[in-house]
């Protein structure tokens, strides 16, 4: 479980999180929802510790991150995997290479456990034998896949995915967020999803948390969110034409 | 001002957390081989008709028959060793080395590659640049021996093929008061500059923000700014090495 409490962030005066607290439970895909510059990336980047927030604290099952000695730091990296918005894949190296990477750096396994563990990552995420590919020779959805592998292949605690399904096509992204829910569960991890799209809402949102303008406006999960009664919400989920159809119903 | 605190920050922090030998020594090499493959072709094309030019030029400067012919060798040697193998070459490698070095660090920046690195407890900045400006130490120094080489061998063919001198003087000009310090003065500003391209066009690329057009951006900004830095720091090291 991860807990973040009373999260600021400004950029040069202009402030983009505002008071965020929440808490990400483990083994549901726990989502965080919002239009487009809503600080939605910012926040994961204060949660993961790539931007640190101006006041707050983040909490990784009673652990404090954001203020924590270098050692704790790097004991609670390991546990930590992400995939990014654009995959991220390193783009010198093939796809056993990328997926290797983080055993590389933060353990001291041997080469035949490490190939072993990659491969394990890879069928689980259904990519047997592409393990000589480079990056530029897959599709969006496969690279997605490599990102997930790469993302748990240290045994991660915790997982980060930032718009999992940009850029895919509605197949695709709804195999990809049912992949991300099936490693939740099965490998019982802490998983925040960041997400604009109500498909992912509507297929995986068993705990959502909406952003607007920075500011946390509703908690909840996908029974509740047509009938939360918060009008920028109402907007957002009802931007669409077919739920705008459910809505009348 | 503001810029180039932040260039010294960013210097500061690629000594700080670092990463085993072995995985910096792995790296060098690759940048190593990278760095071969982008620039040795044009370095030594570059050099060698850089030579021969000189040797025709200077020829065609000196008609007076006082001078004696060798000394066309001779100037050849001076202007190459003094000026043309490290500086000129330098201006190729921040052109070739440098704009890969950017753009590469710059598309690892907009593509995020650098967030992965840090999300995995990896300082990024030591880890992609170190090895870039230790490689760059490594093996521009030796580009420009070879240029050297090159340019002199370039003035001979040139001298041999137009007439102009004889191979036997040619080799006598190239010996003739030949002081050593030149080369050591060489060495010394082939390193500086080594480490001016490379830090400088890493700098560039490492904090790139936006999109392609950016990268493309930092890349251009990268060579001129590191041409400017290796005029700059050329006119001050001949100050101070050379004026005694
Ligand atoms: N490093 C940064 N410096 C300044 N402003 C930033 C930075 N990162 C994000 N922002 C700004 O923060 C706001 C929220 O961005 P982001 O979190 O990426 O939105 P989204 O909800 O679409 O993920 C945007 O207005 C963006 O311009
Ligand atoms: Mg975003």
């Amino acid at each position: 479980m991860i807990e973040i409490n009373n999260i600021n962030k400004s950029f040069e005066s202009k402030q983009i999180l505002m008071d965020i607290n929440g808490t990400f439970e483990k083994g549901i895909p726990n989502l965080i929802i919002g239009s487009s510059g809503t600080g939605k990336s910012v926040l994961l980047k204060c949660i993961v510790g790539l931007i640190l927030p101006d006041t707050g604290t983040v909490n990784y099952d009673g652990r404090e991150f954001t203020h924590a000695s270098r050692t704790l730091k790097t004991e609670i990296r390991r546990e930590i995997g992400m995939l990014f918005q654009g995959s991220a894949l390193f783009d010198s190296k093939n796809v056993e290479q990328n997926v290797m990477f983080p055993l590389d750096v933060l353990t001291k396994i041997p080469l035949d456990e490490k190939l072993d563990r990659v491969n394990f990552c890879l069928k689980r995420v259904g990519l047997e034998n592409t393990n000589k590919l480079m990056p530029s020779e897959l599709s969006g959805g496969m690279q997605k896949r490599v990102g997930i592998a790469r993302a748990i292949v240290n045994n991660s605690n915790y997982l980060f995915c930032d718009e999992p399904n940009s850029g895919l096509d509605p197949q695709t992204a709804i195999l990809i967020d049912e992949l991300i829910q099936e490693i939740t569960v099965e490998f019982d991890i802490t998983t925040i999803v960041v997400t604009h799209d109500m498909n992912s809402v509507m297929g995986i949102g068993e705990k959502i948390m909406f952003m607007y303008k920075g500011r946390k406006l509703w908690e909840g999960n996908k029974k509740d969110i047509t009938h939360s009664g918060v009008p920028e919400l109402d907007d957002f989920v009802f931007a669409n034409k077919v739920m705008k159809s459910l809505k009348k119903q | 001002m503001k810029t180039i605190g932040k260039y010294f920050i960013f210097l500061g922090q690629l000594f700080v957390r670092r990463e085993t030998f072995s995985t910096y020594f792995h790296l060098v090499m690759e940048e190593c081989i990278q760095i071969g493959i982008n620039s040795i072709f044009l370095v030594a094309l570059v050099a060698t008709f850089m030579g021969a030019v000189t040797t025709v030029q200077t020829a065609y400067n000196l008609v007076s028959p006082l001078i004696p012919n060798y000394i066309i060798a001779t100037v050849v040697r001076d202007m190459t060793i003094l000026e043309l193998a490290p500086t000129i070459i330098g201006i190729i490698y921040a052109g070739k080395v440098g704009s890969s070095m950017a753009g590469g660090l710059g598309t690892m920046r907009i593509t995020e590659q650098i967030d992965a690195l840090e999300v995995m407890g990896i300082n990024s900045a030591s880890y992609l640049v170190l090895p870039k400006i230790i490689a760059s130490l490594l093996m521009y120094p030796m580009l420009v021996i070879l240029a050297g080489v090159l340019s002199i061998l370039g003035g001979a063919m040139a001298g041999t093929v137009t007439g102009i001198i004889t191979p036997a003087d040619y080799k006598y000009g190239i010996q003739y008061i030949f002081v050593e310090y030149m080369v050591e003065f060489a060495l010394i500003k082939s390193y500086v500059f080594a480490f001016l391209i490379a830090s400088i066009s890493s700098f560039k690329g490492y904090y790139t923000t936006g999109g392609a057009l950016e990268v493309g951006k930092a890349s251009t900004r990268a060579v001129t700014d590191s041409i400017i830095a290796i005029l700059i720091a050329d006119y001050l090291l001949a100050e101070m090495l050379l004026t005694s």
